[in-house]
């Protein structure tokens, strides 16, 4: 599946190669927007001290660890609220009957090396967060952990997304609603907004698993709504668990799919 | 080689259930060249979907190359190769080579393998020419040339070709027919065949189903299709009486579900 994945993305990297001065654009154009979020967050900083109870530095941390979980899932999976676009044309046909599975087929679809700029910015928006911030290197090896889980949060999204396309052909922007509100959800602490949606976030829709909860460990930080504080540790569980419904439902759509009339 | 058992597919249009086919059954052995025909909308392209892997059937059972096509599709993929007139399995912005080169790798054809039969598919079907040139500056015929050979690279022991002349022009289509005629029967290969041009039935094929309401309304030999309309001289025309009378016949209503399993009709 890996090496399925590479070879596809190596070949749409290569066909991408052909358009230097679009991949250029691309690049400068997601570094922009990333640029942009975090002069939001400086515009903020310049006005008060501190953000829901949080310093810069520590905001830094929670806004490079999701961006940067969300980034690599765009990177790898982003392509897969594209599947309306194959079903409508016809091209998840010829992706069927190809030995590789669909999934894998349609995430490497198109895949855009122009994306790792903004993965790479979030990156080190998060080591400057983390080299301000005093952890202690008992908790620090939480963080990776809980960027590869906000990964497979997103990815999961993604997917489950994509599922939903194949009910609704015609609606590809429900599901960004997910994935890239997810991902602007996340950029600030959760506690500036209402505890009835971060309990939601946290019991339903994972999405304080991404760097919330973990985050409160690592910076060793109360949970405002009283939760314990391994309840951090358990980001690999939400995302496993979340992964599984997604891949269920890909399942199910697939089964489902009517193909076009030709 | 392939298998049908009352297949049948359904589909939910606004709330009503249409049967795009019904309790097909058939069987097509080893190295046979069968065509399958049919109006518009009569359920080829359903049936041909059910038997690669592209739809589940919601009836009846489909097996091909000894496996269940909807469950076991990558691995049925290794087995069968698909060429879809109407639109390429090539990488639009690849030269033709690094398509086919890309094929190779998810086959997992062995290079030498590969070369051999890539270079005997130059020789066969003249490709030569266009190998560097990307997918989307090809003409149609070389084109589907290009299809023709992406989907025998892994020497696939059953080959499903869905209008693979449609819109090639007199020399184009005698190229194709002339090539897939030999190479079919130099290996052995099971071939399934859904056309609207008879004269690719007439040169290729020498058993014909034919398909209507999504159900198997004729099984026999092209001999045997003639002499259902017996004074028509060509082809063309015991086709389209056919095509014709089944639509003047009053045809039975549709059932509410599908029909267990019916009597197989086997060849």
């Amino acid at each position: 599946m890996i090496r399925t994945y590479a070879l596809l993305a190596w070949t749409w990297t290569r066909a991408a190669a052909q358009y230097p001065v679009s991949f250029a654009l691309m690049t400068a154009g997601g570094v922009v927007v990333g640029g942009l979020d975090i002069a939001a967050i400086w515009v903020i900083f310049a006005n008060t001290g501190t953000l829901a109870g949080f310093g810069l530095t520590e905001v830094m941390f929670l806004y490079g660890a999701s961006q940067l979980a969300f980034a690599l899932a765009d990177l790898l999976f982003g392509n897969l609220d594209r599947i309306s676009r194959h079903i409508v044309s016809g091209t998840l046909d010829v992706m069927l009957i190809r030995p590789a599975a669909p999934f894998v087929q349609v995430a490497s679809d198109r895949f855009t090396p122009h994306r790792i700029g903004r993965s790479i910015q979030a990156g080190a928006v998060l080591a400057v967060g983390l080299s301000r911030l005093d952890v202690p290197l008992g908790r620090v090896w939480m963080v990776p952990v809980m960027v590869v889980s906000g990964v497979v949060i997103f990815a999961a999204l993604f997917t489950l997304g994509g599922a939903l396309q194949f009910l609704l052909t015609a609606a590809p922007e429900v599901a960004n609603a997910f994935t890239y509100g997810g991902a602007t959800l996340t950029q600030y602490p959760l506690s500036v907004y209402d505890p009835r949606i971060v309990r939601g976030l946290t019991f339903g829709l994972p999405l304080a698993f991404v760097n919330w909860q973990p985050g409160l460990y690592v910076l060793g930080r109360p949970d405002p709504l009283g939760l314990p504080s391994w309840t951090g540790l358990l980001s690999p569980a939400a995302a496993l668990a979340l992964a599984a419904v997604a891949a269920l439902a890909w399942r199910a759509g697939i089964r489902r799919y009517r193909s076009t009339g030709s | 080689m392939i298998e049908a058992d009352g297949a049948g597919r359904t589909f939910r249009v606004r709330g009503r259930v249409v049967h795009a086919v019904r309790d097909l059954s058939f069987r097509v052995a080893a190295g046979e060249f069968v065509a399958c025909l049919g109006p518009n909308g009569a359920g080829k392209s359903t049936t041909i979907k059910m038997l690669t892997g592209i739809l589940t059937p919601t009836s009846g059972r489909v097996r091909v190359a000894g496996l269940d096509p909807s469950r076991r599709r990558t691995a049925l993929a290794r087995r069968i190769g698909v060429v879809f007139g109407q639109r390429t399995t090539l990488w639009w912005d690849l030269p033709l080579r690094d398509s086919l080169e890309l094929v190779r790798l998810l086959y997992k054809v062995d290079r030498k393998v590969f070369r051999e039969r890539l270079d005997e598919m130059c020789d066969l079907l003249d490709l030569g020419g266009f190998l560097a040139t990307p997918v989307r500056q090809l003409s149609l015929g070389q084109r589907m040339r290009g299809d023709i050979a992406a989907a025998l690279l892994h020497d696939p022991v059953v080959l499903v070709l869905d209008e693979p002349t449609i819109g090639l022009d007199v020399v184009s289509k005698a190229e194709v027919r002339d090539f897939l005629r030999r190479r079919c029967a130099e290996h052995g290969t099971t071939v399934l065949l859904t056309t609207h041009d008879l004269g690719d039935v007439e040169r290729l094929c020498r058993r014909v189903l034919l398909i209507d309401h999504g159900r198997l309304a004729f099984d026999g030999t092209v001999d045997e299709l003639r002499a259902t309309a017996p004074g028509r001289a060509s082809i063309e025309d015991v086709v389209a009486e056919l095509y014709l009378r089944s639509r003047t016949t009053p045809r039975t209503p549709p059932l509410p579900l599908p029909a267990p399993d019916g009597p197989s009709a086997t060849a």
